[in-house]
């Protein structure tokens, strides 16, 4: 394991945002060429790393790089990957791949696709963005996590500032921008404690997660600071009630950004809260589960009805995100192994279908000018494609067999009925509203008549974004159909994380 | 007599010295277009002198030359560093500067103001430290009402005279008073006295806020700040780049070396003491800055903000609490000065301040848009630039030193602080000029500016990135204090 995998999966794409912003600004053409290209190596490169884990021994942490960074304090650059944060960064690799191929953008005046205005700075923020994505999944130091972490969280801003939903994208940008900021910071006062307790505990100065798992925190300690550093992480999951910032987030982006953040970044938000909450202080998440399970219990359900009522397509996905996120929560909370499972896969196939969905929604908007799905109807006809999509889009989002959201729903349910069977019962109505939204949604927007404004100006779809559905469709069906390209890597990251459950 | 020892202990200041009396010869000499090329005489001598310094001067180990007056430690000379190189880049921003650029004793006023910080830096005695006080200060009170024809630079200038002169007097009564009840006016024998229970502790805690007063208004810690939003916007740019930077930085240096030596055995009382300021400055610094409307103002609350982040790495009175100080100052210096640079370059071209004005900036010159960016997230602590970094090592010695309130009321300013400085980028990136025809309006970058610019940026990423040698430095000097 000689080639340094995770570093360079994680670099190039800083490397490339710099290489675009040098580039001059008139050459966009260019710029867009070094975008795809990076995206397909990182892609490449992000898919080999998986196939490795995969058919290799599936052990522990793999892929593990060290780099002193700060010796005195203990801050190291230590990437590694284990079977919860693989898939992950297959996800992102994912996502920043299709999210290039619609965001290219065609000639065609009369369709406003894609990224017309200053696609050198939007490729190099949105890299940066992908570049802090992928560090917070390989790293296996605390310091580094947070560096990473903010590196994702400030592109945001100005990418839904400037190239977002001109009504509303100042007021979602900034809201977004603080809400995730706070829940940052107030995660970083818990590890600052953490590392500090640790040092007083074992005399060793060190940030690396590894040592910290067995660094003996009191458990009066982890009762008092796994609140923060969870719910710190868990805003940016869309945890119930702090999910606000994130369907205003998701309708003002640009169609490339809503795939980011739906798909990748509020996974960031689930993944540390386990990685950091749950793993390292494992007592306090014991302690508090209880109080995770009912805000997340609520946060399906309540997601779920708020979905339901939409008309506007881009909130209703971004509230059916609130509701899926709170099951991946859910099942974090339930601290068992079908939960936790279920969690995991649920974070992959939620990434893939909501950013399949973003991109149809944005593909559809992009020609019809509005999202309204009243206004809408008869895309079936117009852009056969997207309505294929959005069907299997669906189909995972109702958890059907045969599709990854079966895979990742039907555990987490079992895993719920473990610890109470109650709740199981409630958050399983959500699947009912979930089916009913989803359904009403592909006859209201997909079939029936075209309405009579909208005649003529439906252009078809570029070539390009068709490889980016044809490619996420064929990833969720994959699963769906041959669960064990996933579940066993799942399954090793879960056994590390009730190992240290069980050791506490 | 003086030893080699001397020699080299005082070898950037004579350095200095020299260069001052080259620009001397040389200046009469020039033609009146050509006076602006000081400003490359000034830069690349103390670029040279800094490499000198590295060179032959470095301390080892700590040891007081000149009777005790100064003390020759890495702690001093990491400062030093610092202000010349601060120094160096302010004269780059002053040549193009229409009313100051062309005039050699602006630049000479500007040598012997860092004179008199390297002092303040490493001065051991109260004496010899009034002295640099009031050597760092006079120049700046000139430099801040150098444009006589400006009503509102002559105003600065006054302001900041007055403000001053008073604040130095009731320092400097705190000093006699120190110098009464011990009889010493050595810094590291004061501190002998105060262990042995010379001096009872509500007299100490007297003497502590009367000195307090004079560095605080050096500082623009809340309630002493009054000066600095009028100074900043009166003053010539360069000038309040300087003194929001160097003239703070060397502030917590003696701060610094002060507290954590002279009354490190009054501790308990001057840290809580201190941490009161600190949570007072951000949060007034922060609030204040939110309604600005004129960005020089904006700037000057937030650099009163920042002062407050960096007490906290005092009031940690640790090793790891100075290294975050300085490692603090470091960065921020680099960082505040981009931004004024950012500032400066563009009311050059438009002769606009206000906030507004700033509209479809980054169409007008992306690439300065983009080095405003770096500057405003490195203010906010954002990665990968300095200012995060920074903060982060402040919080922890905040957290590590059981202050977790004022670590809470830090993070509580720094959100805030995201969103005044991310406001300020939505003009900069969103909004357009009022006819949205901004490429007839671009704004050229001069080459003195692209050269300190492009030298600032790279520093506040390098600084937020590979930070284990600045932060092996800051230790080195920070360790100096606890010997």
């Amino acid at each position: 394991m000689n080639f340094p995998i995770l570093s360079v999966i994680t670099f190039l794409p800083f490397a490339a945002a710099v290489i675009m912003l040098l580039m001059p600004a008139n050459r966009k053409t260019e710029v867009r060429g070094v975008a795809l290209a990076t995206a397909s190596l990182d892609l490449l490169l992000a898919g080999w790393m998986y196939l490795q884990y995969l058919l290799g021994e599936m052990t522990g942490y793999q892929f593990i790089e060290q780099y002193d960074w700060l010796p005195m304090l203990g801050i190291s650059l230590k990437f590694g990957v284990d079977g919860m944060s693989a898939p992950l960064v297959l996800l992102t690799g994912v996502v920043m791949f299709t999210g290039v191929l619609i965001s290219w953008g065609n000639d065609d005046p009369h369709v406003m696709a894609g990224i017309q205005d200053r696609p050198r700075e939007f490729f190099a923020f949105l890299f940066l963005l992908a570049g802090g994505v992928f560090g917070v999944f390989v790293s296996l130091d605390l310091f580094m996590l947070f560096f990473f972490y903010e590196i994702a969280v400030f592109p945001m801003y100005l990418l839904i500032a400037i190239w977002g939903w001109v009504k509303t994208r100042e007021y979602a940008a900034m809201k977004l921008t603080l809400y995730l900021f706070i829940g940052s910071v107030i995660a970083l006062v818990g590890a600052l404690a953490m590392y500090w307790t640790q040092y007083q505990n074992t005399g060793i100065l060190s940030f690396d997660m590894i040592q910290m798992e067995s660094a003996g925190f009191s458990a009066s300690f982890q009762y008092a600071w796994f609140l923060p550093v969870f719910f710190g992480f868990a805003v940016l999951g869309g945890i119930w009630p702090f999910h606000n910032w994130s369907p205003d987030g998701h309708v003002a982006a640009p169609t490339a950004v809503s795939m980011f953040h739906a798909g990748v970044l509020m996974k960031l938000g689930g993944f540390a809260a386990l990685r950091v909450g749950v793993m390292l202080l494992p007592q306090g998440a014991q302690q508090w589960s209880w109080l995770i399970m009912t805000f997340a219990g609520i946060a399906v359900v309540y997601g779920a009805f708020i979905a339901f009522v939409q008309t506007d397509l881009k909130y209703m996905i971004g509230f059916s995100s609130v509701s899926h996120m709170g099951l991946v929560m859910l099942g974090i909370s339930t601290l068992n192994h079908n939960g936790l499972m279920g969690a995991g896969v649920q974070m992959f196939s939620h990434g893939i279908m909501t950013a399949l969905f973003f991109a149809i929604t944005g593909m559809i908007y992009d020609r019809a000018h509005t999202r309204q799905i009243p206004e809408l109807g008869g895309m079936m006809k117009a852009l056969p494609f997207t309505g294929v999509g959005f069907i299997i889009g669906g189909l995972v989002s109702m958890g059907m067999p045969g599709f990854s959201g079966f895979i990742a729903e039907f555990p987490i349910f079992m895993g719920v009925w473990g610890r109470a069977w109650l709740l199981a019962v409630i958050a399983s109505i959500s699947i009912i509203i979930t089916a009913a939204y989803i359904m009403v949604d592909i006859r209201k927007v997909f079939f029936g008549a075209l309405p009579e404004k909208l005649e003529g100006h439906i252009s078809p779809i570029t070539a390009l974004d068709k490889i980016a559905i044809v490619f996420l469709c064929s990833l969720m069906v994959l699963i769906g159909m041959f669960p064990a390209v996933m579940t066993p890597m799942v399954e090793r990251g879960v056994e590390n994380i009730l190992r240290l459950l069980g050791g506490a | 007599m003086f030893t080699s020892l001397d020699f080299t202990s005082i070898l950037p200041e004579m350095l200095i010295l020299a260069l001052g009396v080259i620009l001397l010869i040389v200046e009469p000499l020039w033609k009146e277009e050509q006076r602006r090329n000081a400003g490359w005489l000034i830069a690349g001598g103390l670029l040279a002198v800094i490499v000198i310094s590295l060179l032959f001067g470095q301390p080892r180990g700590e040891s007081a030359v000149f009777g005790g007056m100064i003390r020759f430690d890495w702690f001093g000379f990491f400062f030093k560093m610092l202000f010349m190189f601060a120094a160096a880049v302010t004269a780059l921003l002053l040549m193009d500067h229409e009313k100051v650029g062309q005039r050699g004793e602006a630049y000479l006023m500007l040598l012997a103001s860092i004179i008199g910080m390297n002092l303040m830096a490493s001065a051991a005695d109260l004496v010899m430290l009034y002295l640099a006080i009031e050597t760092a200060s006079i120049p700046l009170y000139i430099l801040a009402g150098f444009i006589i024809s400006d009503e509102r630079s002559t105003e600065a200038g006054f302001k900041y005279l007055l403000f001053g002169t008073v604040a130095s007097t009731i320092m400097l009564y705190g000093f006699s008073l120190a110098f009464g009840f011990s009889g010493t006016t050595d810094l590291y024998q004061l501190a002998g006295m105060f262990a042995a229970g010379g001096i009872s502790l509500p007299l100490s805690f007297g003497l502590i806020a009367l000195v307090l007063v004079g560095l605080a208004f050096k500082m623009s810690l809340v309630p002493f700040h009054f000066w600095a939003p009028d100074v900043y916007v009166g003053a010539p740019s360069p000038v309040a780049g300087f003194l929001s930077t160097a003239s703070k930085a060397a502030g917590f240096a003696v701060v610094a070396r002060f507290f954590f030596v002279a009354f490190a055995d009054y501790a308990a009382s001057w840290t809580l003491l201190l941490a009161i300021l600190s949570a007072i400055t951000m949060t007034v610094g922060n609030l204040l800055a939110i309604s600005q409307t004129n960005i020089k103002r904006l700037l000057a609350y937030s650099s009163v903000g920042h002062a407050g982040y960096a007490l906290i790495g005092v009031v940690a009175f640790s090793e790891l609490g100075a290294t975050s100080v300085v490692f603090y100052l470091a960065a921020y210096i680099l960082t505040n000065l981009l931004a004024f640079g950012v500032v400066m370059a563009f009311s050059r071209v438009t002769g606009l301040d206000d906030i507004k004005d700033y509209a479809g900036m980054s169409r007008r010159n992306p690439v300065l848009a983009l080095m405003m960016l770096a500057a405003f997230l490195s203010l906010a602590g954002m990665p990968p630039f300095g200012g995060f970094v920074g903060k982060v090592f402040v919080f922890a010695a905040g957290v590590q030193a059981n202050y977790v309130w004022l670590v809470v009321v830090g993070i509580l300013n720094s959100i805030v602080g995201v969103y005044y400085y991310l406001t300020t980028m939505k003009f900069v990136y969103l909004d357009r000029m009022p006819n949205q025809d901004e490429e007839n309006h671009p704004i050229p970058l001069t080459r003195p500016y692209a050269i300190a610019l492009a030298v600032l940026t790279i520093g506040v990423i390098l600084v937020g990135t590979v930070f284990a040698p600045w932060f092996s430095w800051a230790t080195g000097g920070a360790l100096a204090l606890f010997n």
